[in-house]
């Protein structure tokens, strides 16, 4: 066992994201056969062209028309080996949903992530109640590949490696793999323990995880590189950026993902009676995911300060509306400038009103900070090169890097995209290894 | 408001909606209710020697979700003593004098056809409807369409009623056979006052893939049924063209067959039916169907501009002609409406693979190869589609037609899910109508 390592930790009982409902329920039997038959099977289907890992979506709904579940969620994982969590994490308005022929017609579109999570989930419960596998791994090549950090772009990587008969071997700094999907995602949309069961059929395939291992103390690169045949790098981000105000530093002064984490994976976390209210700093889509998490857990002032305005933000529209509908406002051109606090407890952000140039206190017990994260700190293999914005640079067809056996792919590479951008790298950068080792891959 | 009342073979009718012979009309308090719906008659579930059922009797085929495309039934005619059916066709006509209450019967002696169509007259029913249609169970023994598929049996049958008879007789045909004619020509040979048809086709609905056990299943066993509903409506109205362009066929018809809403009806009585009969729609969705029936053709009527359902009855008939006498000049060409198009590429797809290969698209061009000319690989510049864009300024793949390589066979227009968006529209290429048979008679073929 590798130094360190530490097997996978279960997750506590008693989450805070327990008690959230699925913002986009699950489609019931007839619900899905309904749905799939109202596609028009377009061909050359823009749904297609919208989604990063090209997912032939126009194919695996017909399947679900036909009742053939098993060959539907093998349209969809052996392009995205992650098709589970995207099925529910993915902005499909922004992506398929978003570019369905439907709307031309002024007619609701295509719910194709909600048919992907049917076709998926329903086929991951068959496999694990002892189905058949959709998937069958090629016999071993004696290839062996380490990949650092063990969210969706390693596991998509070290799922299409494995099924190819290479040997994936991830290495995971926290307890638990999974990466955002695990820690970060709204619990209303994915909880922790459904992208724990995806990993958990990744790995199934033959995919080695250690958990518990940090590079730089438990490994090094130079090691990695020597055992291995290839590395890929799926980093991910480092903790949330702060404000670094006066009065920032202290209780009651959240970073977005660290609380986002609190919600989803510590035992016996809450929010303390005595918090009512919350502004959260930024406009991204992590700051409205916090936002809406924390009104629908029942402050009754949540509140959005972002110093521009709604048409510059980057979160999405539909996910601004969405924390709209549970009461959260945004509050448009200020400046935080500074937490006034009494003690331990927040009492106020004090902003800058950026229209009447007027300081202006906003009173709240929390504050949280989401204006994003920052990059990763520790130095990289000798040719894994970053750009001006701490990325690391890789070809755009291969991922990989300027070391020729070191791949990358997610947010180590993108500075903090989608899942399923992440999938389509960790994928490319598998299908790219097999291809320099002229080996097949394996689909089937 | 036009007049639906119609007359069929001397049977008066409010209106040409008659519930067919089956579920619906198995006894007096279905009928009576179906008439208050709306229903202008009835051909009662037909009668004849007590039989037995099996239980699991229906078995239907789901289409692009939609329930009950094609329904297929393996139950006999009725298993309600003679008497109880009597009493209350007697008891319909008391209290619904202007119905039509139609006796459909299926026995097998010359004595048990006397002694049934005597006591259905006594009992008041307007007219008979001989049952030589139904292709399970019953023509196992005997009857049924083992009657409509021998003409000679047939017309002695029909003449054995007709002798017995004061009030019209019906005959209903069975579908199971060659050609239509032949069993219709048998009925008017034996002096049948008019036609009914189709009665349902002779099917298997499906196999069950858990336990591969045929539907409706049995025990573990099943049988071949009678298939009906909206999937057999072409096939039932070919048959009633068929029919009623025939000079020799001078009686009326009563169209059956997946008859499900007025327009199916329009064409049922467009193509030569004086009446129509309905059982599967009324089976799925209850006799309320009628109301939109009597309303949508009367509407229908009006704006046609024509007075009585009578002035509809065998107006299409002409133009139901032999493929040789087609004029082989007209010329019909895809024309897609840029502005209304969604971009889904159905009409493309569908004329590479399934047609000839005439719509091409902004993306370069097709990979079909087309017969002697190289178009299909290599289609001309000017009939690559521009790359247009919807209000949000997404690129929206319009394909575009080649018409001077198009054929004009509608696949495109058919298989197009946006209404109006492609439309065939006739090219005048200067020539005149000739047709196969001209061709023929000009010795040019």
């Amino acid at each position: 066992m590798t130094a360190g390592s530490r097997p996978p930790a279960s997750l506590p009982a008693d989450r805070l994201e327990q008690q959230f409902v699925d913002a986009k329920p699950a489609l019931t039997d007839s619900e899905a056969l309904i749905e799939a038959n109202r596609c028009l099977f377009c061909h050359d289907a823009p749904c297609i062209t919208a989604c990063p890992t090209g997912i032939d979506i126009p194919a695996f709904i017909k399947k679900i028309a036909t009742g053939n579940i098993r060959g539907s969620a093998k349209t969809i994982f052996s392009v995205n080996m992650t098709g589970a969590t995207t099925a529910r994490v993915c902005p499909v308005e922004e992506l398929c949903v978003g570019a369905c022929v439907y709307i031309h017609l002024n007619a609701k579109p295509i719910q194709i992530g909600k048919l992907q999570r049917y076709a998926t989930s329903k086929a991951l419960e068959r496999e694990a109640r002892g189905g058949p596998p959709l998937f069958t791994p090629l016999p071993d090549t004696g290839k062996k590949v380490a990949l650092i950090g063990a969210g969706p772009a390693s596991l998509a990587c070290a799922a299409h490696l494995a099924l190819a008969g290479v040997t994936p071997v991830i290495y995971e700094k926290s307890e638990h793999p999974g990466g955002l999907n695990t820690t970060g995602i709204a619990p209303y949309k994915l909880k922790a323990e459904d992208s724990l069961r995806e990993v958990e059929w990744i790995l199934s395939h033959g995919v080695t995880l250690k958990t518990g291992v940090e590079l730089g103390r438990d490994i090094e690169f130079a090691q990695l590189l020597d055992e291995c045949d290839a590395l890929f790098l799926g980093l991910g981000l480092g903790g949330d950026t702060r404000l670094d105000i006066p009065g920032s530093d202290g209780p009651g002064v959240w970073g977005a993902t660290e609380l986002i984490r609190a919600i989803k994976n510590s035992g016996g976390f809450t929010i303390p009676d005595d918090v009512s209210s919350a502004l959260v700093v930024g406009a991204g889509n992590t700051a409205i995911d916090i936002a809406r998490e924390l009104a629908m857990l029942g402050l009754p002032d949540v509140d959005l300060v972002y110093r521009r305005t709604e048409e510059e933000m980057s979160g999405y529209a539909h996910e601004l509306e969405g924390a709209r509908s549970y009461g959260v406002r945004l509050i448009e051109q200020v400046q935080p400038l500074e937490v006034i606090r009494n003690g331990d407890r927040v009492e106020a952000l004090k902003v800058l009103d950026l229209i009447n140039n007027e300081e202006v206190e906003l009173p709240c017990d929390w504050v949280v900070e989401a204006i994003g994260q920052r990059k990763f700190s520790f130095s990289l293999p000798d040719g894994v090169n970053r750009d001006d914005k701490g990325r690391i640079e890789v070809d755009e067809a291969t991922r990989r890097t300027g070391h020729p056996d070191v791949y990358a792919g997610g947010d180590c590479i993108n500075g903090g995209k989608e899942v399923v951008h992440a999938a389509a790298d960790g994928r490319e950068a598998a299908f790219a290894m097999l291809r320099g080792w002229d080996l097949p891959r394996g689909n089937s | 408001m036009a007049d639906l009342s119609v007359n069929m073979a001397g049977i008066e009718s409010p209106n040409p909606f008659w519930l067919a012979s089956g579920p619906p009309s198995n006894s007096g308090e279905q009928v009576m209710r179906a008439f208050d719906a709306g229903w202008g008659g009835a051909v009662w579930k037909t009668l004849g020697e007590p039989i037995v059922n099996v239980s699991s009797r229906l078995g239907a085929i789901d289409y692009g979700g939609v329930a009950m495309a094609g329904l297929n039934n393996i139950e006999l005619i009725t298993d309600r003593p003679l008497e109880v059916n009597l009493k209350e066709i007697y008891e319909v006509k008391k209290k619904y004098p202007g119905h039509a209450v139609i006796a459909s019967l299926m026995v097998e002696t010359k004595e048990d056809w006397r002694d049934i169509i005597k006591r259905c007259e006594d009992s008041g029913a307007d007219g008979l409807e001989l049952n030589f249609g139904c292709p399970h169970g019953m023509c196992e023994r005997g009857m049924g369409s083992a009657v409509g598929q021998e003409p000679k049996v047939l017309t002695e049958i029909t003449s054995w009623a007709k002798e017995f008879a004061t009030i019209p007789v019906l005959i209903k045909l069975t579908p199971n056979v060659g050609d239509i004619l032949d069993p219709g020509l048998a009925a008017v040979a034996g002096g049948a006052d008019g036609l009914a048809l189709i009665n349902t086709i002779k099917s298997i609905i499906g196999v069950n893939l858990d336990d591969l056990t045929l539907r409706p299943t049995v025990g573990a066993e099943s049988t071949n049924g009678g298939y009906c509903g909206p999937a057999v409506k072409p096939i039932a109205l070919h048959m009633v063209g068929a029919l009623a362009r025939d000079e020799r066929v001078n009686i009326p018809i009563s169209g059956i067959g997946g008859i499900s809403d007025w327009r199916d009806a329009a064409e049922f009585i467009a193509l030569g039916s004086t009446t129509v009969q309905v059982c599967t729609a009324v089976m799925h969705y209850g006799f309320r169907v009628v109301e939109d029936m009597l309303d949508g053709l009367s509407n229908y009527l009006d704006e046609q501009g024509m007075p009585s359902v009578n002035d509809l009855i065998g107006k299409a008939v002409p133009g139901f002609k032999e493929w040789g006498e087609l004029d082989l000049n007209y010329n019909v060409v895809a024309k897609i409406n840029a502005d209304t198009c969604i971009g889904c590429q159905l009409c493309y797809v569908a004329c590479l693979d399934g047609a000839h290969q005439c719509i091409h698209t902004h993306q370069g061009p097709c990979v079909a190869f087309h017969g002697e000319s190289d178009h299909g690989m290599n289609p001309r510049i000017e009939v690559l589609a521009p790359v247009n864009h919807d209000p949000n300024g997404n690129a929206l793949f319009v394909p575009s037609v080649d018409e001077v390589e198009c054929i004009g066979c509608n696949l495109c227009a058919l298989v197009c899910p946006v209404p109006g968006c492609v439309t065939m529209v006739p090219v005048d290429n200067g020539k005149g109508r000739e047709s196969w048979n001209d061709r023929m008679a000009k010795g040019e073929a």
